[in-house]
Order: C-alpha cells, then structure tokens, then sequence
C-alpha cells in the first residue's frame, strides 16, 4: 500500500486540478487549475519509471549491474514539460489580453460569446 | 526521397513552418510562395503515400533504421519510433492535403499585412504538420505531442486578432479544453505505459487484456478525444474557434477535429479492437445523435453567419460518429450493414471537409466584401457576387444532405447502415438533416437574396479560385460516388475493421 502512495499523491493532484477548473471563475486560477493537472500526470509518469534503488540512466558513469530507472517515462515527462510551459504561456498571454479589454478576469462579466 | 515520403509530409511543414518568419524577412511573396509550395509537397507526399497505400498495403516507415524488421528487439518488441500508415491514415492525409493547399491559396490574400500575416502563416503551416502527424504516427504518445502541436498552433490562428474582445477569449476556452484533452490523453497513455511498457500502437495493441486499468484508460482516450473533435456535450468550443477565426483558416481547423476523430477510431478499433464492449460502441452512437440534434438547434438560433456555419460544421461530426459507431456496435460479427455505416462515417469526413471548408471560404468572401457577417444588416448579396452565392448554396443543400451532391452520397450509406441496426437512429439523422437545410435556407435568403446592395470590394481570385476548386470537388464527388468508394473509402473502412493486418505489418506476427 505504501508503495502505492505516489500514484495516491499524482491522482489527487489531478482531481485537484479538475476541481479548480470546474468550481472557479477566475482565468488565472483556471490556468493554475490545468498546471496542477499537468504537474500530476507529470509526476505520474515519472513514478512509473521508477525502479527501487535504482540510478539515473546514464550508462557514461554506471557501475557494472547496477539497477537503472526507465529512461523512457523520463523522456516523456521533459517533452510533456516543455508542451505544459507552451500551453500555459499561451493561456496567459490570452488572459493578459482578455484582461485588457474587459478589465476583469471573472469567466462571468467575459460573455461576449454565447449561444 | 519516395521512400520517405511519409516522414517529409510532416518533417517538411515542421521546418518550413519556422523558416517562413525568416523567408518573410527577405520578401513578403517569397513568404506566401513558401507556404503555398509547402502545402503542395505535403499534398503530394500525402497523394504519393495514399497511391501504395490504399491498394491494401500498410506502410511502415521506421526512423532510424532501413528496414522494419530491425527494430523488433526478442520478443517482438519495438524499440524506434514508427509511423504506421494504412488505408485509413493516406485517406486522411488525403482529405488534409486537398484542403491545406487550398485554404492557404485563400488565406495568402485574405489576411492583411499589418494584421499578423507572418505569424499566422506560419501557425497554419505548424498545424498542417501536425495533422499529417496525427494522421500518420503509429507511436501512442508521438500522436499526443502531433495532438499537442495541432492545439497549441490552431488557439493561435483563433486567437491572433487581439485588437478584437472576442477572439482572446474564444481562444481561452478552445485552449483550456484543448489542453485538457491533451492531458487526458497522456494520462491514458501513461496507465498503458504503466500496464505494459510500451507505446507503440501495434505492440500494446497486441498485448492488452481489458483490464480494469485498461478500461480506466479507455474512458481517458474517449473523453480527450471526443473534446478535442467536438461532440456534444463538449462541443461548445468550436462554434466559437471557428466563428472567431479568420473563416479562411476555418477549413484546417475543421480537418483537425475530423483527425481527432480519427485518433478516436484508431484507438477504438485498433487498439481497442480485440476487448471493446459493445457499450461502447452504442455510447459513439448516441453522443453522435446527440451532437447532430444539438448543434442542428444551435444553428437555427445564430444571427450571425460565421457562428451558424460552425454549428453546421459541428452537426456533421455527428453523423461521422453515428455512421462509425454503428460499425463499432456490429464489430464482433462485422455483419455488411457494419461495413456499410462504417463507409458512410468515413466517406463523411471527407465530404464534411469539402462542404463545409467551402461554406467557410463563402463566409470568408462575405467578410471580405460587407465588413460584416451578421445576417440582421446582410442581405442582397447574390446581385453582385453570384459566385458566392451558388458556392453558398450548393455547399448549404450538399451538407442537407440533398441528392446529387457529395453530402447525400455519405449520408445515404450511413442512413443505410444504421438503418440495419435501429430505424430510430436514421429517422433522427434524417429530420436533422431536414432542420439544417432549413437553417441553411435562411442562412442563404439572409445573406444572398434581397434588394440589391452596392458593394465597393471585390472578392480577391485566390479566394474565388479556392471555391471553385471545392465546388467542383462537391459535385464530382456527388455525380460518381461509386468510384471512390471503391478506390479510397472501401480500403480506408475495411483498415478499420482489419486489426490483425496492422499488428502483422508493424510487429512481423
């Protein structure tokens, strides 16, 4: 069971995440809402690879038989970083602007779109 | 250089796409020369793909090795990265590279200069990369990050006009849907990492027992992906996205849901094929008719002519979810009816592109000319751009689904299939195709007839160019449906129901 607790810690980041998106109004919270889910599945993602006592997989400077985490969740964690900062980046800058124009960030007064 | 064809159709816009800033440096028409010569390689890398691929053959293009087999480790188990190209990836290629290089062709002139034309240019050509991507990829999580560049460039075409309120905002929320989608995706993709260790489609594909794991990672595809190809009760974005974006650039986002869907059938079919619960298979059916229904009510109610055609637009996933999920109900047996629906879903898509690509293109021409596209102050149009007009017109009764044109060819096979299944289902698909024809009417009466209107701009060749080549397109595709439903629809449909074949031709048995 205690083995289990980081994808215990990953899936309440997640639904933390889902919960922010869901239940508040606020473009920067909502934002943060997605990062907190991002970071979950992140960390998700690296706790698969783990291995216990396992060393960084870089073969260079490895001693002989020595166990190795997977490179390949590590390698998808730094790409689906790199996405995660274009994302946010991205969703930042249009609340910037939705903030210049209507001087508010509160998802209800931005209603130029419905229907 | 034919050999890799299928790693230039993406590796090309990818570079292209960046050197375009650099080219605009030098000269502006290099730059739109550059762009329109980039998406008519794609389109002939995808054509040259499509003419091996649709004879039955599945391409297997492995990087870093000359041959496929050298990347099976013992085991059968594939170490490189592979893109997996059968009958149904070329015909998606196909339907992008018939609309990239025409939505370009109009875009080059559409766009002002002063209003981004650089960046915008070169977002479009990032999300044509990443189509060909999704499209061609047979990695789980490649398809993610070619899922990711088609979200991150497409949010920002809708969203590059930040003079205005409304684009930003419509971008928003096309991005925080996007991006969760995206997330949902990987999440599902890491549970199978987690399960089996791999990622490519074949192999886990190969391996997957329907485990409570991968049920769990089930429900991730199918809510990333139905979100990110805009069926109800999640569709709300996309009227939006394409209402906000400049209507010439609408095509591109339209053959994006269309790939995610196709994600969706790949993971259904392929990945999913062997475990799938006929449930499944019923749920596709339904959000299909509840999309269809929605979107067609949704339509009735815009006033604005760039909203209502988005609403068209979504209403069309719908019947390329009710026609492929009809094949999915009728999987294990695979009875003819199955086959049938399952063309109409897939001949649908490239119908879908067609028709409502054009519909935008005639909204981008209204823009054009009138400043505006509210149908309260349109009106009168068809006196001094007939052209328009009966592109509007034929691309309004082809989505209705009215005979001879291409919408009637698709709709009909899958009012057929689904017939077969429960008549219910195609009575619905019909009267939502009567309600959009009505809309249609309305849409057309409001902008085109009417007293005659002085109009001081004229539509730009290009754009005019681009909707006769579409329109031509609509008709021959309705006039002699038989032909590439035998040539380019039958393979695709039939891919989709064999499994075993992908998984030999990727993993040697």
């Amino acid at each position: 069971m205690i083995g289990n607790l980081p994808f215990v810690v990953c899936m309440i980041l997640i639904a933390l995440g889902l919960w922010t998106l869901l239940a508040k109004r606020n473009l920067i919270k909502l934002v943060i809402g997605m990062s907190l889910i991002e970071s979950g599945v992140n960390l998700f993602l690296v706790t698969l690879g783990y291995v216990r006592g396992g060393i960084p997989p870089i073969y260079t400077f490895a001693p002989e038989g020595a166990p190795m985490v997977l490179p390949t969740p590590q390698a998808l964690t730094l790409t689906s970083i790199v996405i995660a900062v274009a994302t946010t980046a991205l969703m930042l800058a249009f609340a910037v602007v939705i903030y210049r124009h209507k001087g508010t960030l509160d998802t209800r007064k931005i209603r130029d779109l419905r229907g | 250089m034919s050999t890799h064809a299928p790693i230039l159709a993406i590796a090309v816009p990818l570079l292209g796409g960046f050197a375009l800033p650099l080219l605009a440096r030098v000269h502006r028409r290099l730059r739109d020369a550059w762009a329109l010569v980039i998406a008519l390689f794609v389109s002939a890398c995808a054509g040259y793909v499509a003419s091996r691929v649709l004879s039955g053959e599945i391409w297997v293009y492995v990087l870093g090795a000359k041959n496929p087999a050298e990347t099976l480790a013992p085991g059968g188990f594939p170490i490189r990265i592979m893109l997996t190209v059968d009958a149904l990836s070329a015909f998606l290629g196909i339907i992008a590279g018939l609309i990239g290089p025409l939505m370009f062709l109009a875009l080059i002139r559409f766009l002002p200069e002063e209003e981004g034309k650089t960046l915008s240019l070169t977002l479009a050509v990032l999300l044509f990369a990443g189509i060909m991507g999704m499209a061609y990829t047979g990695d789980l999580f490649n398809f993610f990050v070619f899922l990711e560049v088609t979200s991150i460039a497409a949010c920002g075409i809708i969203g590059f006009r930040t003079w205005t309120s409304r684009a930003p905002e419509a971008a928003f929320k096309t991005m925080l849907l996007y991006a969760l989608s995206g997330l949902f995706f990987l999440l599902g993709v890491a549970f199978l990492y987690g399960e089996y260790g791999a990622l490519n489609l074949a192999y886990v594909s190969r391996e997957i027992r329907g485990t409570a794991v991968d049920r769990l990672a089930l429900a991730l595809f199918l809510s990333g992906l139905l979100m990110k190809a805009a069926s109800a009760p999640m569709h709300f974005w996309a009227p939006d996205a394409y209402g906000e974006t400049p209507p010439a650039a609408a095509p591109l986002l339209v053959v994006n849901t269309q790939v995610s869907l196709y994600g969706l059938w790949r993971v259904l079919f392929t990945l999913y094929g062997g475990v799938l619960d006929r449930g499944v298979g019923w749920l596709v059916v339904a959000l299909g008719l509840l999309t269809m229904v929605v979107a067609a009510f949704m339509a009735l109610l815009q006033t604005d002519l760039g909203r209502l055609v988005a609403y068209g637009a979504v209403s069309q996933i719908g019947y390329m979810m009710l026609g492929v999920g009809v094949g999915l109900v009728a999987l294990p047996g695979k009875p003819p009816y199955a086959l049938v629906a399952t063309q109409g879903g897939v001949f649908h898509m490239l119908n879908d592109a067609i028709t409502v690509g054009l519909l935008f293109l005639c909204v981008a021409a209204v823009e054009w000319v009138r400043g505006t596209r509210d149908l309260r102050e349109l009106g009168g149009l068809g006196h001094s751009l007939p052209e328009v007009g009966l592109c509007f017109l034929l691309a309004s009764l082809a989505l209705a689904g009215i005979p001879p044109l291409n919408g009637f060819a698709s709709k009909i096979l899958i009012y057929e299939g689904s017939f077969k299944l429960s008549p219910i289902l195609t009575a619905v698909a019909i009267l939502t195709s009567i309600l959009l024809l009505a809309v249609f009417a309305r849409a057309f009466q409001g902008a085109f007839l009417g007293p005659k209107v002085s109009v001081e701009k004229r539509v730009p060749w290009p754009l005019l160019l681009a909707m006769g080549i579409l329109a031509v397109g609509l008709m021959v595709l309705g006039l002699v449906p038989g032909f590439f439903v035998e040539k380019m629809v039958g393979p695709a449909a039939e891919a989709l129901f064999s499994r075993n074949a992908y998984l030999f031709a990727v993993l040697r048995g």
